[in-house]
């Protein structure tokens, strides 16, 4: 029954030859069948994976080789709650992201299912691993595929140079990962995960441990756009196809922290626990990273940029859940992740129909344009508020739990930085709402002139031309994804008991001797042995509104300035446009940059963890 | 000596990375991204190296025969066909952005902005 978790992996990567393999004589409607069919199928497997790592993990031995007397010799998979949540997501999204195109993609021939398909089986395989070198294989599995799939549009000079950026700063983070791996190979003569935290837990965290752990770290926080290694994510995220985007967005930054927190907890966590000072770095980058993403996602007409932002800066609150280094504070980040992927997964979908209707991903070329589109303009609001945190949307339970975790370990302010990211995302949203829905707004440069070309937001299938908007309803296959996944955003905030789950889930994740004990000896992990003190949901309900409401008054004095009184709008104007004009700046950059700011983080992080790992 | 490897694996990292930042053709920062990518060759194989050792093959040598770790040796391979995918992929689309656009100058292809 474990192999289970194998077929997971292998059955997408065999679908996907044989499309590829099959594509001159397969029909298109097969291979789109095909696909979505394997996706769907996948995402079943992780869910009953997921079901039954709750009563401790699901431990699978590639050829039958187990551990001798506690020393690993084969590769497994270990798989987790954690770890097979986020794989069921991956599963959710793809199957969404593959259905959506159904429609959209006329133009696109088998290739691009069978890419789709071993991007999935990277990131299942990615989530599954119990082995650090595997971890690394699998990760470039996906990253290879989604480089490709960024720039599968190559008549977009955008979309070559995005997929360029994207393959190489990531490929220098996987290098650096790589080094780690090497560095601690060398140190213990392992590489799965559970060997390796036993074999440093001997030891005291030397400057080999911790050169290690800052290659590993910055290796994945190139991948989850941590700033400042976040500065290839836009080009990529915005310009890649939308179903690709779905991925990008949903899941792909999400399993770069769940990588910085599966190895730290698994293969640092004893070493580094006398180093008091982590917990202030990591939540330095956090913060870093939620407040650039969410000004920069302010400062964005296009869309799919606004999303990618998003994206950023979501990553910073997330990143703040974990690095916390409490259980309840990872069991909020899970939550948030699960939640926060699927949300952004539908809006990325809402934009690519508003692309496929109007041809246009720019919000002030589209003002106005999109008034006979109101069930577009649902899918927004509802996304929006997904993004702000509120209730029944399972962010609120996230976002609940990691404040919980912020008064526990004493860093009461995180609520605030909660409450001004939420609320800087979904002010984004609601103004480009507002503006091309409701037609509000001061009128742009370009407002008036319609249809001036898609922004490669979706590839061109034949009525992507210039003849005029769509004035029609979307195909069922394209407004039912967007729905599930906001159905499901929400089933996540509803769940009966999910709570305790994600404690649990969350205690036995961070618990090392536990893990290595049911990897390398078989024992299954102990039930929960604590019973969690009640989440309070009053002060945090209470923030998650007023967030809202922070981001509807934002949205609504962007769109109407002319509205606040005069000192009001020359003080935020003099505050505000200095900072967006150096941030633009900053982001205006080409490879060369982005590279350039990995090695000036690296050398940040580095010094920084140097200094409080005295 | 024995930190000549290490040593010269940090520089094909540093000259890799310098190359990638400075580059104004594409090809060229793809082969300096796969400088960079060699860096972590040397770094594994150096980490398993053994002097003295024979190639990991255990027939017909007396048990406990100094060997260099086979395992590197594996990780290496994995990760010199992950580079060439890598590289490969990576001069498809410089190739696909000479065609289309006719440049192979990283600065000249602008993406759309707002």
């Amino acid at each position: 029954m474990d192999a289970l978790a194998a077929l997971s992996v292998a059955l997408p990567l065999l679908v996907a030859a044989a499309l590829v393999g099959l594509a001159p004589v397969c029909p298109r409607r097969a291979a789109d069948a095909a696909a979505v069919a394997t996706a769907a199928v996948v995402t079943v497997l992780c869910l009953v994976l997921l079901a039954r790592s709750l009563d401790g993990p699901v431990v699978y031995w590639f050829g039958g080789w187990t551990p001798r007397d506690g020393i690993a010799l084969g590769v497994a998979f270990a798989v987790d709650p954690v770890g097979a949540a986020l794989a069921t997501l991956a599963g959710v999204l793809a199957t969404a992201a593959l259905t959506f195109s159904w429609r959209i993609f006329e133009a696109v021939r088998t290739l691009h299912h069978g890419l789709m398909l071993v991007f999935l089986a990277g990131l299942v395989g990615f989530c599954l691993s119990g082995d650090l070198f595997n971890m690394f294989v699998f990760f470039e599995l996906f990253s290879v595929a989604a480089y490709a799939l960024t720039g599968y549009q190559t008549t977009n000079p955008g979309s070559v140079r995005g997929a360029l950026n994207f393959a190489i700063t990531n490929s220098v983070g996987a290098m650096l990962v790589l080094g780690g791996i090497a560095l601690l190979y060398g140190r213990t003569g392992a590489l799965n995960l559970a060997q390796l935290g036993q074999a440093l837990a001997r030891g005291p965290a030397d400057r080999l441990v911790v050169v290690a752990f800052l290659l590993l770290m910055v290796g994945f926080f190139v991948k989850a756009a941590v700033v400042p290694f976040h500065f290839w994510l836009a080009d990529a995220y915005a310009l890649a196809p939308t179903a690709v985007g779905v991925l990008f967005a949903g899941v792909v930054s999400e399993l770069g922290l769940y990588a910085v927190a599966r190895v730290y907890w698994t293969v640092f966590s004893a070493p580094l626990a006398r180093v008091e000072g982590l917990r202030g770095v990591l939540l330095l980058g956090a913060v870093a990273t939620a407040l650039v993403g969410g000004v920069m996602c302010l400062l964005q007409h296009h869309l799919a940029r606004m999303l990618a932002y998003a994206t950023v800066s979501h990553v910073g609150l997330t990143l703040a859940g974990f690095a916390l280094l409490v259980p309840v504070g990872a069991a909020g980040a899970v939550l948030y992740l699960l939640a926060d992927g699927l949300v952004k997964g539908s809006l990325f979908i809402t934009v690519g129909i508003v692309d496929h209707h109007l041809h246009d991903v720019d919000e002030r070329r589209l003002q106005g344009r999109g008034r006979h589109m109101p069930w577009a303009a649902a899918l927004m609001v509802a996304g929006a508020l997904g993004l702000a945190g509120v209730p029944p949307f399972g962010t609120f339970l996230g976002k609940a739990l990691m404040e919980e975790a912020a008064l526990e370990a004493g860093a009461p302010w995180l609520i605030g930085l909660f409450v001004v990211v939420a609320a800087l995302t979904s002010a984004a949203l609601l103004r480009a709402t507002g503006r091309i829905f409701l037609g509000l707004g001061p009128p742009g440069p370009n407002s008036a002139a319609a249809g001036s070309g898609g922004s490669g937001s979706g590839p061109p299938g034949p009525g992507a031309g210039r003849a005029g908007d769509h004035h029609r309803r979307p195909h069922p296959t394209q407004l039912a994804p967007a729905v599930v996944l906001l159905a499901a955003a929400v089933a996540v905030g509803l769940a009966p008991g999910i709570i305790d789950a994600a404690e649990d889930a969350a205690e036995h994740f961070t618990d090392r001797p536990a893990y290595a004990a049911a990897v390398l000896e078989g024992v299954p992990e102990p039930g929960p042995a604590v019973a969690h003190p009640a989440t309070p949901f009053g002060g945090p309900a209470l923030w998650a509104v007023v967030s809202a409401l922070l981001g509807l008054g934002l949205a609504f004095a962007a769109l109407r300035p002319d509205r606040l009184p005069d000192r009001v709008r020359g003080g935020v104007t003099r505050l505000w446009d200095p900072v967006a004009a150096g941030l633009r700046g900053l982001h205006d950059g080409g490879i060369g940059d982005s590279v350039t700011w990995l090695v000036v983080g690296m050398a940040t992080f580095g010094t920084l963890v140097a200094v409080v790992a005295r | 000596m024995r930190f000549l490897p290490y040593a010269v694996a940090a520089w094909l990292l540093l000259v890799g990375l310098y190359g990638i930042v400075t580059s104004r053709n594409l090809v060229h920062m793809i082969t300096c991204l796969s400088v960079a990518q060699s860096s972590t060759y040397i770094l594994l194989l150096s980490v398993g190296f053994e002097r003295g050792g024979t190639a990991p093959i255990f027939l017909d040598v007396p048990v406990g025969t100094k060997a260099v770790d086979p395992v590197v040796g594996a990780l290496t391979l994995t990760d010199i066909v992950v580079g060439a995918t890598v590289s490969a992929l990576l001069l498809a689309l410089a190739v696909q952005a000479h065609k289309h656009h006719g440049t192979l100058d990283p600065e000249r292809l602008k993406p759309e902005r707002d």
